[in-house]
């Protein structure tokens, strides 16, 4: 671990530190690199991830300055609709926040509200706190984290569960990062019932759904990591699809690409096999063509204006 | 022994070293973490060195990363009973173990009254020896007040 020791002799008043130096030593570059690399679009996620990446490093430059300040409070809050990479983000940031020395293991904690709340009277505070030990030293990701409140049933456990959360996020800041995910509205709603969470979380991000181009940018990154790739009209059946689907119910950005694909990915491998008898080169067996695309549900209804709607 | 000057009782590791500080507990979890072994914090006020099934306290702990929780739950045992003894295990459940690899005091009462050595009379001249908590001749719970 690179923890600056606090037993350390101050540095003088009048000397310099290499920030540069420090932000290579950390090698938060490469893992910021990846995230660029990996996740296409998230404009306003990426920002606030430089934001904290920044506040943490200065952070440790000032602790090298004995420049005590209190550890900052990082429990952030995902906002955004399904398939926007809340959870893939969420698995970055305890990669993250561990390089930079603000949590000691940075491994990720997924739960729902099954994990939090139990059934019966008294069954719930062990539940909890056996989940946020279990976080301890990483991320606790809180995934829905709107169906803890239920309003409509004063005798909910959920309540307990939220009280139990607020007192870990104050008093173990140093040991956990609590990340809440969910529906913006419904989160809103969330916050709304329960101020004492909102004013723990410093960080509201929201994630934006995903453009068309970017959707196609996604497909291609998920295809080149499975050694698929479109052909040339393969492509642009996709883009056209990617249109249709957006505008059906039930689209949910990155995972309705996913499912796209991999329902292509069926029909190529049904369509070389009943293609039989003829010799297969790589080439036939890595590419995505436009019948593959062109064969989706989506495509009759969007275009026969046959729609269930 | 299993006594030794000022009555301090000697059980499991480290006994024979002044008490361990927080952060040597945490090195010590964090160790145990690392081999995948599985903690525990358990208490009783019979001292008695063949008492060796102590009352567990919470849940055992599977699957954490990292010593804080645990640490959380020693301090919240050390609150709810600050005059019993409180040790921490470390079990490891590989087969062919099975067993607890780790054990180490974390808390005893100020007062130890120590142990007294029982003599009885048996058949013929057969004289048989034990050792008796003194501690143990208050019931349960009053015993360390």
């Amino acid at each position: 671990m690179t923890d600056i020791d606090n037993s350390e002799v101050p540095l003088a008043d009048d000397a310099r530190v290499d920030i540069e130096a420090e932000f290579r030593a950390s090698n938060i570059q490469e893992v910021l690199d990846k995230l660029d690399r990996e996740l296409i679009g998230l404009k306003p996620v990426k920002t606030r991830i430089r934001e904290v990446a920044a506040l943490l490093l200065v952070d440790r430059l000032r602790r090298k300055f004995k420049l005590g300040a209190e550890t900052p409070t990082l429990h952030m809050c995902f906002t955004g609709n399904p398939g926007t990479g809340k959870t893939t983000v969420a698995t970055r940031m305890g990669e993250i926040l561990k390089r930079l020395g603000y949590v000691r293991e940075g491994h990720l904690v997924t739960v729902t509200r099954d994990d939090l709340v139990g059934q019966y009277i008294g069954h719930t505070a062990p539940r909890t706190k056996e989940v946020i030990k279990k976080a301890m030293g990483g991320v606790l990701f809180i995934d829905e984290a709107y169906y803890l409140y239920k309003p409509e049933n004063e005798r909910d456990y959920g309540q307990e569960s939220i009280e139990i959360l607020l007192q870990v996020m104050e008093n173990n800041r140093d040991d956990l990062v609590v990340i809440l995910a969910g529906y913006k509205d419904k989160m809103e709603r969330f916050f709304q019932s329960n101020p004492g969470m909102r004013s723990r979380i410093a960080h509201h991000v929201d994630f934006p759904d995903y453009s068309p181009d970017e959707l196609l940018a996604i497909a291609k990154l998920m295809l080149t990591r499975q050694n698929y790739r479109f052909t040339e009209a393969g492509e642009r059946a996709f883009a056209e699809y990617l249109q249709l689907r957006m505008r059906q119910p039930h689209f949910s950005n990155a995972r309705s690409v996913r499912n796209a694909l991999d329902r292509a990915r069926l029909r190529q491998a049904n369509r070389l096999f009943a293609g039989a008898g003829k010799k297969l080169g790589k080439i036939d067996l890595i590419s995505i063509e436009a019948e593959d695309v062109l064969a989706s549900r989506v495509f009759a209804e969007g275009r026969g204006g046959m729609s269930h709607e | 022994m299993m006594t030794n000057h000022g009555n301090r009782i000697t059980q499991g590791q480290f006994s024979f070293l002044p008490e361990l500080t927080d952060a040597q507990i945490t090195a010590q979890i964090k160790y145990a973490l690392k081999n995948n072994w599985a903690v525990n914090v358990e208490y009783t006020d019979d001292p008695h060195p063949r008492n060796t099934y102590w009352e567990m306290f919470g849940m055992p702990m599977f699957d954490l990363r990292d010593p804080a929780g645990i640490l959380m739950e020693i301090n919240n045992c050390r609150k709810t009973f600050p005059d019993h003894y409180i040790r921490v295990t470390a079990f490891d459940s590989t087969r062919g173990w099975e067993t607890p690899r780790m054990s180490f005091i974390v808390n005893r009462p100020d007062n130890e009254p120590g142990f007294g050595l029982v003599r009885q009379e048996a058949d013929g001249r057969h004289v048989r020896y034990t050792v008796h908590s003194y501690a143990t001749d208050k019931p349960e719970g009053e015993r360390y007040m």
